[in-house]
């Protein structure tokens, strides 16, 4: 029997199918080795074995009743820590929601729960999923399990890290400008951000709700499938869910067939800008795709030029307002000045305190772009943008039934190396954010290891709205052209985390 | 061409509700300063007859029928609360005494 903690989702799943291996044992094998590990990676910020483990014995009395919830039955999961869970506390990697354990679960985690899918603990993020590294995270930064001196990407870093780092078999991510995408890029993962409203994100902690959507993290694309396919569907609770299914993604992948495809590579992030190593890794997919028969094409989308600056428009504007929930008053931190303070001045100081440095950036420039005088020239032309993009990317699909571009410009970079440089930091979503602002899907499959520095380097799989089937079918393609190359998937090579 | 002077900065977090001391405010208006410039670039790419779009799939009316459906018990609903009292959120004066 292979090595439970570094199986994938699906080995895990036919284990327990077929009595090979019981719920238990399995959820044991990951929390044993979260416990020794995680002082390490910091990918888990909380993590309850007992709980865990009494979900895992409901999935395996379940089974041996004979009822299979679902094709994951069984196999344990990490939850990132902007979703509630009402048997865990649910920071959202900030201070200010420190200890708060909510009155409700989010959708995504009842589905889980529904699924019998025990969940393994909740993972880091920057603080309200605002970073592209996990150091704006309040309880410090997760680590890359390729290289502990540097970031799992964010701001999903510490689903990434416990997927790459085998920590957890499979993860639940959000993805706002990219913090599914670039994390599974950076530590050789897949990482999928369904098309928007086809997750509900009832009980996610909203960032920016007009590009916000919940996706899986894995160690394959199989396996981000089968968990798409769990947690997708309408819900009532979420006014932006999609009403109508997307089908099964699990079946995309099982039939996919390169035959017929057509794929477009994004000028404009294709070539300035990129490490050369990420780009050498994006050639070899493109020659890989044409090698196996795929018609790859150039295709122009102009807009793109303008995405980043679109996104740190609407974001913060978006994020300042949601972000005016905490206020001291229904959950979370109060802090009180000495004295008689009248709530405003409670509300101020308990801002002060609870949020970090990006947060209160953030939502000081999204008060200054929504600003009245201002609001026309930064928010009005921003969402402007967003047309264009979409227009764009409607031309480009007419051509193609995918689009590929390096998922992020550059290999994990060193802790440190950009957290006092904010646009810098910025510019690490430059290729997953008009996935956003267009509310497409995008995915990041991992497409080798940069030459100079030994790192993964991913390749990001756009499709057309309501079209993630297309993404799956480009993606398994793109996944077994290198899986016929490595004989395994690329997390196979993370060190061992145990001597290191 | 930018304008993000440190009194605009104490300004915007009073809006905000974010104390900031002197420091963090002249900090502050030298990043913000930083990525405003770099934002504006917005304004070259669009012309007037371009739509602004707000939500990238388009939805209109999202109605449900009208039932009474389970939802929080008050008890739920304060239990993360700073401080409550007679099933009622507490909160300090709104208006100052004198």
């Amino acid at each position: 029997m292979t090595d439970i903690t570094s199986s994938t989702a699906a080995e895990l799943a036919t284990l327990i199918q077929t009595k090979k291996a019981s719920s238990v044992e399995i959820t044991t094998a990951f929390l044993d080795r979260m416990e020794s590990l995680n002082a390490k990676t910091n990918s888990y910020l909380h993590i309850d074995r007992s709980n865990a483990l009494e979900q895992a014995q409901r999935a395996d009395q379940q089974l041996a009743a004979g009822k299979a919830s679902s094709p994951l039955h069984g196999v344990p999961i990490a939850v990132k820590d902007n979703l509630t869970t009402t048997d865990a506390p649910t920071t959202s990697g900030s201070k200010i929601l420190e200890g708060w354990i909510p009155p409700y679960d989010a959708t995504v985690v009842t589905k889980l729960r529904q699924a019998a899918m025990p969940i393994l603990g909740k993972t880091n993020l920057d603080e309200f999923a605002m970073g592209s590294s996990t150091e704006f995270s309040a309880y410090g930064p997760s680590k890359n399990p390729w290289d502990l001196d540097r970031i799992p990407g964010g701001s999903g870093g510490g689903s990434s890290s416990a997927v790459s780092g085998h920590l957890a078999p499979i993860a639940i991510g959000s993805d706002t400008g990219g913090s599914i995408r670039y994390p599974a890029a950076v530590t050789g993962s897949v990482g999928a951000k369904p098309t928007y409203g086809a997750v509900s994100r009832y009980g996610l902690i909203a960032l920016a709700s007009s590009l916000d959507q919940i996706g899986p993290v894995a160690n394959t694309v199989l396996d981000a499938a089968l968990l798409q396919d769990v947690i997708s569907g309408h819900d009532p609770h979420d006014s932006t869910s999609l009403p109508n299914s997307l089908g099964s993604m699990v079946t995309a992948v099982q039939a996919a067939d390169i035959k017929g495809l057509k794929v477009g590579v994004v000028k404009q992030l294709s070539s300035d800008g990129f490490q050369l190593g990420v780009k050498a890794c994006f050639d070899d997919t493109v020659a890989k795709l044409v090698k196996a028969g795929a018609e790859v094409v150039e295709v122009d989308c102009p807009s793109f030029e303008y995405a980043v600056a679109a996104y740190y428009l609407i974001l913060p504007a978006e994020a300042s307002s949601n972000l005016a929930k905490f206020d001291s008053v229904r959950f979370g931190l109060r802090s009180m000045p000495e004295g008689n303070p009248t709530i405003e001045r409670v509300m101020a100081a308990t801002r002060e305190k609870g949020f970090g440095p990006e947060v209160k950036r953030r939502i000081i420039l999204g008060t200054y772009a929504l600003s009245s005088g201002y609001y026309d020239a930064y928010y009005g032309s921003a969402q402007k943008v967003r047309t264009l993009i979409q227009q764009d990317l409607a031309a480009a699909f007419e051509k193609v039934d995918v689009l590929i571009t390096p998922t992020a410009p550059t290999t994990a970079f060193k802790i440190g190396e950009k957290v006092d440089d904010p646009l810098a930091m910025y510019l690490n979503d430059i290729a997953t954010i008009p996935a956003n602002l267009a509310g497409i899907p995008g995915m990041s499959v991992p497409n080798g290891i940069a030459s100079e520095d030994g790192l993964p380097s991913g390749v990001q799989i756009l499709a057309p709205a309501m079209q993630d089937d297309q993404m799956y079918r480009a993606a398994s393609i793109i996944e077994s052209l290198y899986h016929a190359e490595w004989g395994a998937p690329l997390i196979s090579r993370v060190p061992n985390l145990e001597v290191l | 061409m930018s304008e993000i002077t440190p009194d605009l900065v104490r300004h915007l977090a009073s809006l905000a509700r974010i104390l900031v001391t002197d420091e963090e405010v002249d900090q502050l208006a030298g990043e913000l300063a930083v990525i405003v410039d770099s934002v504006a670039m917005v304004n070259q790419a669009v012309s007037g007859d371009v739509v602004a779009t707000s939500h990238p799939i388009p939805m209109v009316n999202v109605y449900r029928e009208d039932v009474i459906l389970p939802s929080l018990t008050q008890e739920q609903a304060l239990s993360g609360a700073p401080e409550s009292a007679d099933g009622r959120f507490k909160v300090n004066a709104i208006l100052d005494e004198d």
